[in-house]
């Protein structure tokens, strides 16, 4: 579904990746992994375009996205919850979730807007109150439930866990799953290796702008050089 | 007490004007973080081609709907080939930018037009009112009555369409913006679009009363950015009751100092509050993003 092809990237004159291939296939759970800064944030965002690439390719259902703007990669199916949530503070949540299906204003959304609220009752709730107002973990699920609104086939999520209470960690993790149950494939970028392998299908071990090892989530989480660095064992 | 009617009269006439003008600062400033000080040329854009239009003998009304046209083609064009292609510079250069296209609109339009003042028929006739003694022009109130009718409008559709929102949306985090599949270039077009609209509307509605050249717009420049600032720059608020208050003050600088200060007034208060507040009366505080 997702091929990314010796991918480059920079910011300004230092280079963030160094020639990452990757690929995800229709209804995986796909786990980046790796230390802060070592380039996975950088991936994500090539990926939607929104950081432009030097070299290499990125395909996405056998479409070249090469000079494809980022708005229209949404619109093709790609839809990326940010790191930092990045929820639109002065706007109510359901206009939040209103703008997340902007590439398909003119659809009645209601189903779409009744699913997000019965995936996150705790936005139901709160859907007349300005974003920026949330909680931490609320505004993680406004930004999941953005996402959503979309309605996309591949979605990318960059450290959906960041500051979170461990319970809310466990409530969103659930939520991926049962996003994949739902058909859609997720590239998850997480710090918390442990708990993000834990629903993966397969993984990437990113370091310093590369892959440094990726398979099975069985696999990265038997693998010894995995466990020392970063699942702490 | 009649005096002190009559500058306020006169004062929220003009700082109407102002409050539009620092209202088009404020659209594009919010979009994409630059001070246009072109704006003051869409104010003239409006009254001049209205003016000429007339002139080569199409009816007012249309002269002033083509005049609009015109401008928002070319508030699209300044972004589009002036902003857009620096995106990315730093805000002195998208700022000096704006100044050299207001320099450049200023000679094209003495060039296209000429170097005379010109004006316009009021656009409802009728003798002065007297309310308390204090007189008010019927044009006096069509402009304010323009401006009232702009501000809804505006507000309307910034709170209850979802474009309008995808603009608060783009103005409030471009990158997140785009991620929801906006496309904020032409969020930011449409910002210069309105912002441009708005200007050449303030344009038509004074002339009749304060006259106009091809040089207007600088002065018109300074004076609604000076309202931008007062009022906080980035709110519409501030921009409406900062253009307000300035044209209050100016009016009351006339008319209890001397007429020949009027126009200090606005520097006077750039200074002050810059030095003394420099979010003005409604701005927010600064956000430092780690």
């Amino acid at each position: 579904m997702l091929a990314v092809e010796e991918v480059r990237s920079s910011y300004g004159r230092i280079e963030a990746l160094h020639g990452v291939s990757l690929d995800v296939a229709a209804g995986e759970i796909i786990t980046l992994v790796g230390a802060n800064g070592a380039g996975k944030t950088t991936l994500l965002r090539a990926i939607s375009g929104v950081q432009p690439i030097s070299a290499g390719r990125i395909r996405f259902e056998a479409r070249r996205l090469d000079g494809i703007s980022a708005h229209v990669r949404v619109a093709l199916g790609i839809a990326q919850v940010p790191e930092g949530r990045q929820v639109f503070a002065p706007l109510s949540v359901e206009d939040n979730l209103r703008l997340g299906g902007w590439t398909r204003r003119g659809e009645r959304l209601d189903a779409e807007l009744a699913w997000v609220y019965e995936l996150f009752p705790a936005l139901a709730s709160r859907r007349r109150v300005s974003a920026g107002t949330l909680s931490g973990g609320e505004q993680q699920m406004l930004a999941i439930g953005r996402a959503l609104m979309a309605k996309p086939r591949l979605l990318l999520l960059d450290e959906p866990s960041m500051g979170l209470a461990p319970m809310l960690v466990e409530q969103i993790l659930d939520v991926v799953r049962s996003l994949k149950q739902a058909g859609l494939t997720v590239l998850l970028v997480e710090q918390n290796a442990r708990a993000a392998l834990a629903i993966a299908d397969r993984g990437y071990v990113v370091e310093t702008g590369r892959i440094a090892t990726s398979g099975s989530a069985g696999e990265l989480l038997a693998d010894d050089r995995v466990r020392a660095a970063y699942l702490g064992v | 007490m009649t005096e002190l009617l009559q500058f306020t009269f006169s004062g929220l006439t003009v700082g109407a004007v102002y409050a539009l003008v620092a209202l088009g600062f404020t659209l594009i400033y919010n979009s994409c973080d630059v001070i246009n000080f072109a704006q003051g040329e869409f104010v003239m854009l409006g009254g001049m081609t209205t003016v000429f239009l007339g002139l080569a003998g199409v009816p007012l009304p249309l002269a002033a709907c083509f005049a609009v046209v015109l401008t928002v083609a070319v508030g699209l064009a300044l972004h589009r080939f002036a902003i857009e292609p620096a995106r990315g510079s730093g805000a002195v250069v998208l700022i000096i930018i704006t100044i050299g296209a207001s320099i450049f609109l200023r000679g094209a339009a003495q060039v296209i037009f000429d170097k005379r003042f010109h004006t316009l028929p009021p656009f409802v006739g009728g003798d002065a009112i007297r309310i308390a003694g204090a007189a008010i022009l019927p044009q006096s109130l069509v402009v304010l009555a323009g401006a009232v009718i702009i501000l809804v409008l505006l507000w309307a559709f910034i709170e209850r369409t979802l474009i309008g929102k995808a603009m608060v949306a783009t103005a409030a985090n471009e990158i997140a913006a785009r991620l929801v599949g906006i496309d904020t270039r032409a969020a930011v077009g449409l910002s210069f679009a309105i912002a441009a609209a708005i200007g050449a509307v303030a344009g038509i509605l004074i002339t009749p009363i304060a006259l106009t050249s091809y040089d207007v717009g600088t002065v018109l420049a300074l004076k609604g950015f000076a309202a931008a600032m007062l009022g906080g720059i980035g709110s519409a608020v501030g921009a409406v009751i900062g253009g307000l208050v300035l044209g209050l003050l100016e009016a009351f600088a006339a008319g209890y100092v001397s007429s020949q200060y009027k126009d200090a007034v606005a520097f006077l208060v750039i200074l002050i509050v810059l030095l003394a507040m420099p979010r003005g009366l409604f701005g927010r505080a600064p956000v430092e993003r780690v």
